[in-house]
Parts: structure tokens; C-alpha cells; sequence
């Protein structure tokens, strides 16, 4: 079996980000940047079920600008076998994304394709729904459970009323939540290691996707600040605050 | 021009978020349809047509439609795509998971998550767990939005009389099957649409403390949110969780109790009306949000709370 991993590479997500002054967007030179942590998660499900001896192969994949290849660098440095680099500059759409990521499928036929369920940049929460879409594939979005069957997945999903177990044939989508696993760290002999496993680069033209953002975005703003609060002595006197001042309770 | 809804459902009630997103998509259009995808629905579609502003309820019935399933949603709404400009649903669990698969079918670049309508093509939406807004517009000749329910007020649940019409089922996709579902019933408000939610933190420490957290949310008739860290370490169930990848709430009043204030906590909270933190570390990013912050133990503040509420002689419900 083999499972391709979609990653992204993403600012960190312990930076506090800046917009920009000109309100164009979020101000990303000289800020930390990391793989979307999903996409951990997502890497780590496939090397563990291929530890299991139930898959063979893990491709990472990344669309993104050059410096994206650090975050397949970096999946290779925890187990993946293999990397592709799909360039692209700008803003990458989740439709874009998924275009790409079907024309990369339909090269590499693999049985499983991982992701992460968001990015938390756009925060959109799309492309592995938009890629079973267009492979008419099942999806099991939201994953914090996965058990490796025959020909199927059992997958246990995050849902607002508690959790969810569905069965997806095999080939399917599944979209990682953060609960799915504890990714490991790569240890620095398998960073020198990841050096030299294959890279495979190409663009978006290549693979014949136009990447051309449909929505325009008009202005990234900074949300309304919140005015500061006081500090209270004790919990009689937040209560009275509560009941006589905030008039909530 | 027209706006295609989806409700959210169980086959018995309609879920309360699903009329915040009837307002948001009347904003759109005033035209606003229902597609409502069950099995043994009728009551549902009675009352979606009673909700204030829709026109028309489009009711499909058959057993494929028992458990909801994205796969067999999605050739029904793809049926009916065609005489509308937009189609909606709400950003939670259920729309997150429908409407990309939608749009893609539609060679449609969807607009997730959106917070206000500026106009029937533009739209505010946060990104960076909401550490900023964006303007975007969609050039995309269908457009596929999921709204954020606690963004809209709920349109209200009488008033309209839409007529109900049925339509076709769609083809059964049959490589993913419903097994089951784990949902916790609880007599107390739904974490989503509560007027007061008070959630726990790692500060907890244990499931067994949470019990604190219950004693002054039975007082309060609250709801219980937590932080993905008390949700991690196996406190409370993951239904609780507030944040980027949690619930977002917008209670009168939200109280953290042993909650550090990450951002990707913040991002579910943070536009509560009211805030209250309960940390022991003054220093902790929660205050900064917090209209009322009690730099206190948890383990003493909660108990005096409970006994402070206590003396009160009335309590808003
Ligand atoms: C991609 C991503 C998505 C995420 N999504 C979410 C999300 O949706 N929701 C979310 O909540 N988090 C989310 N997180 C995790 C988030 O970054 C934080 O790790 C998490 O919110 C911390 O939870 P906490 O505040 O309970 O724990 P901690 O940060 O450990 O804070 C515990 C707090 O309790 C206080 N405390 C301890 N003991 C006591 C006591 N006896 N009395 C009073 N106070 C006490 C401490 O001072 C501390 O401030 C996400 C992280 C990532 C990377
Ligand atoms: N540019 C990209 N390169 C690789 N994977 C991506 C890219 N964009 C999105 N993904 C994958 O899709 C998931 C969901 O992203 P999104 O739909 O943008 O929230 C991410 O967690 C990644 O696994």
C-alpha cells in the first residue's frame, strides 16, 4: 500500500502574526515558519501504519513557493520515503490545491492520500474534501482514529456531537485532527539521512493546473481590539461586578 | 438570483444553527430556499417552513438519508445546484465536511467561514484563528459559502409559511458507510448556543476536578467548554472544545477557569460578550481579553463562587 501526505508549510503557530500596513495581507518575512500541524499528525499516522507493515511506500508532498521543500525535508526526516515539490507562488487555493494534488494521484496511483483537516493560515478546512470530490473518492474528514482493514479504513471522526465511526473503501481521503497521534521528532541522523532521499520537483504548469486565485482578496484587516479589563480582589467582589455591573448573571 | 440552504438535521429536530445561517443567507438573497436531505423528516420540513424568511422548503426523502454521509448529500445538492447563485450551509462539523465537496464538483473556489455579508459576492472572514479579518470576493459564477452561525443572530423559527415541495434522492455512494455515532446527551445548554459557558483548562488536573466547573454550571444553567489541553489529557470529552480547531462561542458570559489563553483557544472565545479568567499565573495571555480577571487559585475561587451564587437571591437564566 501506499499513502501520499499532503503538508503545508505554514507560519509557526506560536507567532503572534502582523498585517501588513498597507492591509494586503500578513507581514511573513523574517517569521518563523513550520509545517501546519496536522499535516505532523498526518505524516505520523502513515509512517506508523507502515511500521505496522501495512504500507510500503510514503510520498510528502508540498505546493508552495522554493522554501516549501523544507517542510518535505523535514517528513522525509521522519519517515517518509519519498518527497515532491510542486511549485507555485502566491496564494494557493484550496481548489488549486486539490487540482494539483489530483494530477499528482493519477501519476503516483496511491491507495490513501493524508492530510491535515485544516491549514491554520487560511483556516479554510477544504482541499481533502475538494480532492475526494474530484477523485469521487470516499473522505473521512476530521480523523482521530484510524484502523487499517482489508480493503476499507475504519475511521473515528471528530464531529460537534461527540465522535463519529464511519468505514471508507479503499482508495479514500482522510483529513488528520490533532488528536490522532503524538508525532515523533526527527532525530538528527535521520535529518542528514532526509538529504539524500529523492525530491522530485515540478510546477503547477507542468501538471497543466492554472493556479489563478478566483477569490480576490479585497483587505486583511486587524480585528477590533477588545478594551481591557480589571483585575478583581476576590470572588465576592466578581460576583457583585457580574450581577451589578456586567448585569449578566 | 437565490440562495440554496442546507439544513442540518436529525430527522427530528433541525438543528438550532441552521436558522442563524437562514439569516445569514437572506442577507445574501431574499430569495432563500431549504434543501432538507432525511429520512422520515416531515416534522423538520414543517417547521424550517414556519422560520422567517424562507421561501420555499425542498424536501428529499429516502433511507439512504437515515445518518448523514457528505458522499450521498452531495449528488442531491448538485441536482438542485443548478437554478441557484449560491449554496450555503453552516461552518461547523457538518458544513466543513459537505460544502468543499460541493464546490469542487462545481469548479467553485469556496468561501469558508464567513462573519459578515458585505455584499451577495463579498465577504468578511477571519483567518489566522482570527487574528485577522479579510475582505475577499468571490468572481465565481456559483458561489459556496459556510457561515459562521454565532456570527448571525438566529432568524426566528416563526412567521413564514414556505411551501414544502419534494425532490429526487440522489444515487447511493456506496464505498463509505455510517457505522455509528457516540453523542452525549446532557439536560444542559448546548456548548454552541448557551447564554453563559464556563469551560476548564489543563489547570483542572484531572476529569474528576471538572465536577468544580459542573457544580457552578448547574448553578448558572451554563454550558462546559474546554481547552484542547483538557481535552487531550482525557478530562472531558472532545465535543467541549472551544477554539481554532474546536466550537466557536459567543456567550453573554464566558468564564475560564485554568486556561492559559492561546490564541487557538482565543480565537473560539473571544468575541463573548463578557469574560471572565480565573488563573493563578497574572501574567497568563487570557487576562488580556478578560473583562474581569480573579488572579486566584482555582481549587479555592471555585467553591467561593459557588457560595458567593449561592447567596444571591435571583439568578438570570
Ligand atoms: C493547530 C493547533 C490548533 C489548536 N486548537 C486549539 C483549540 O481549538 N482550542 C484550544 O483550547 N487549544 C487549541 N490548541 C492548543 C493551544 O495552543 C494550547 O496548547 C491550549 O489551549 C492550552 O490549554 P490550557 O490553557 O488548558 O493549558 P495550559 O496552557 O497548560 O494552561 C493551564 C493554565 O492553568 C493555570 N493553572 C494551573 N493550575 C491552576 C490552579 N490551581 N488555579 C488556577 N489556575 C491554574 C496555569 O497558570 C495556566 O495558565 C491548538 C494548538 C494547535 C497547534
Ligand atoms: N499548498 C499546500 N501544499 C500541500 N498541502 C496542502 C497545501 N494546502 C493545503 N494542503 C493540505 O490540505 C489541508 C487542509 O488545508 P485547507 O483546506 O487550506 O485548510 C492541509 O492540512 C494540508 O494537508
Amino acid at each position: 500500500m501506499k499513502i501520499l501526505v499532503a503538508v503545508k508549510r505554514v507560519i509557526d503557530y506560536n507567532v503572534q502574526i502582523r498585517v501588513k500596513e498597507d492591509n494586503s495581507g500578513i507581514v511573513t518575512d523574517n517569521v518563523k515558519m513550520s509545517t501546519n500541524p496536522p499535516d505532523d499528525n498526518a505524516i505520523e499516522e502513515a509512517v506508523k501504519i507502515k511500521e505496522a507493515g501495512k504500507a510500503t511506500e510514503i510520498v510528502a508532498i508540498t505546493i508552495g513557493d522554493d522554501k516549501a521543500q523544507e517542510t518535505v525535508r523535514k517528513a522525509l526526516a521522519v519517515g517518509a520515503d519519498r518527497g515532491i515539490h510542486v511549485k507555485a507562488d502566491g496564494i494557493i487555493e484550496p481548489l488549486a490545491v486539490s487540482k494539483i494534488l489530483k494530477a499528482v494521484v493519477e501519476k503516483e496511483n496511491p491507495d490513501l492520500v493524508f492530510m491535515g483537516k485544516q491549514a491554520i493560515d487560511d483556516d479554510c478546512n477544504q482541499t481533502g474534501q475538494m480532492l475526494a470530490a474530484l477523485l469521487n473518492w470516499p473522505q473521512a474528514t476530521f480523523a482521530s482514529k484510524i484502523d487499517v482493514k482489508d480493503k476499507s479504513l475504519e475511521v473515528t471522526r471528530e464531529v460537534d456531537e461527540g465522535l463519529e465511526t464511519i468505514e471508507v473503501n479503499i482508495p479514500a481521503i482522510v483529513t488528520c485532527d490533532l488528536r490522532l497521534n503524538e508525532p515523533r521528532y526527527a532525530s538528527l541522523p535521520n535529518i542528514m539521512k532526509a538529504k539524500k532521499k529523492p525530491l522530485d520537483q515540478m510546477s503547477a504548469t507542468d501538471l497543466g493546473v492554472d493556479t489563478k486565485p478566483r477569490i480576490e482578496q479585497i483587505k486583511v484587516e486587524e480585528p477590533p481590539k477588545r478594551k481591557a479589563g480589571i483585575k478583581v480582589a476576590n470572588v465576592a467582589e466578581l460576583v457583585n461586578k457580574l450581577k451589578n455591573e456586567a448585569k449578566v448573571i | 438570483m437565490s440562495v440554496l440552504l442546507i439544513a442540518e438535521h436529525n430527522n427530528k429536530e433541525l438543528k438550532p444553527f441552521t436558522l442563524n445561517v437562514i439569516n445569514a443567507a437572506t442577507q445574501i438573497d431574499q430569495d432563500t430556499h431549504v434543501l432538507l436531505i432525511g429520512h422520515n423528516a416531515d416534522s423538520v420540513a414543517k417547521s424550517i417552513s414556519e422560520v422567517s424568511g424562507v421561501k420555499k422548503v425542498i424536501h428529499v426523502d429516502s433511507p439512504i438519508y437515515e445518518n448523514y454521509v457528505a458522499e450521498n448529500y452531495v449528488p442531491v445538492i448538485l441536482k438542485n445546484a443548478e437554478n441557484y447563485s449560491h449554496i450555503v450551509s453552516a461552518a461547523n462539523t457538518f458544513g466543513k465536511n459537505l460544502m468543499p465537496r460541493v464546490a469542487a464538483n462545481l469548479d467553485t473556489s469556496q468561501v469558508s467561514d464567513i462573519i459578515k455579508v458585505l455584499s451577495a459576492d463579498t465577504f468578511l472572514r477571519p483567518i489566522y484563528a482570527g487574528n485577522a479579518f479579510a475582505t475577499v470576493k468571490t468572481n465565481d459564477p456559483k458561489k459556496c459559502i459556510t457561515v459562521r452561525p454565532t456570527s448571525f443572530d438566529p432568524a426566528p423559527s416563526t412567521g413564514g409559511s414556505a411551501e414544502i415541495v419534494k425532490g429526487d434522492p440522489g444515487e447511493e455512494y456506496s464505498l463509505t458507510k455510517f457505522v455509528k455515532k457516540e453523542e452525549i446527551k446532557s439536560d444542559r445548554p448546548e456548548l454552541g448556543t448557551a447564554r453563559i459557558v464556563i469551560s476548564g483548562g489543563r489547570g483542572l488536573q484531572s476529569g474528576e476536578n471538572f465536577k468544580l466547573i459542573t457544580a457552578v454550571a448547574d448553578k448558572l444553567n451554563a454550558a462546559i467548554g474546554a481547552s484542547r489541553a483538557a481535552v487531550d489529557a482525557g478530562y472531558i470529552t472532545n465535543d467541549h472544545q472551544v477554539g481554532q480547531t474546536g466550537k466557536v462561542v459567543v456567550p453573554d458570559l464566558y468564564i475560564a477557569v485554568g486556561i492559559s489563553g492561546a490564541i487557538q483557544h482565543l480565537a473560539g472565545m473571544k468575541e463573548s460578550k463578557v469574560i471572565v479568567a480565573i488563573n493563578k499565573d497574572g501574567e497568563a495571555p487570557i487576562f488580556s481579553v478578560a473583562d474581569y480577571g480573579l488572579e486566584a487559585d482555582l481549587f479555592e475561587a471555585l467553591p467561593q463562587f459557588l457560595e458567593e451564587l449561592n447567596k444571591l437571591n435571583t439568578i438570570q437564566k
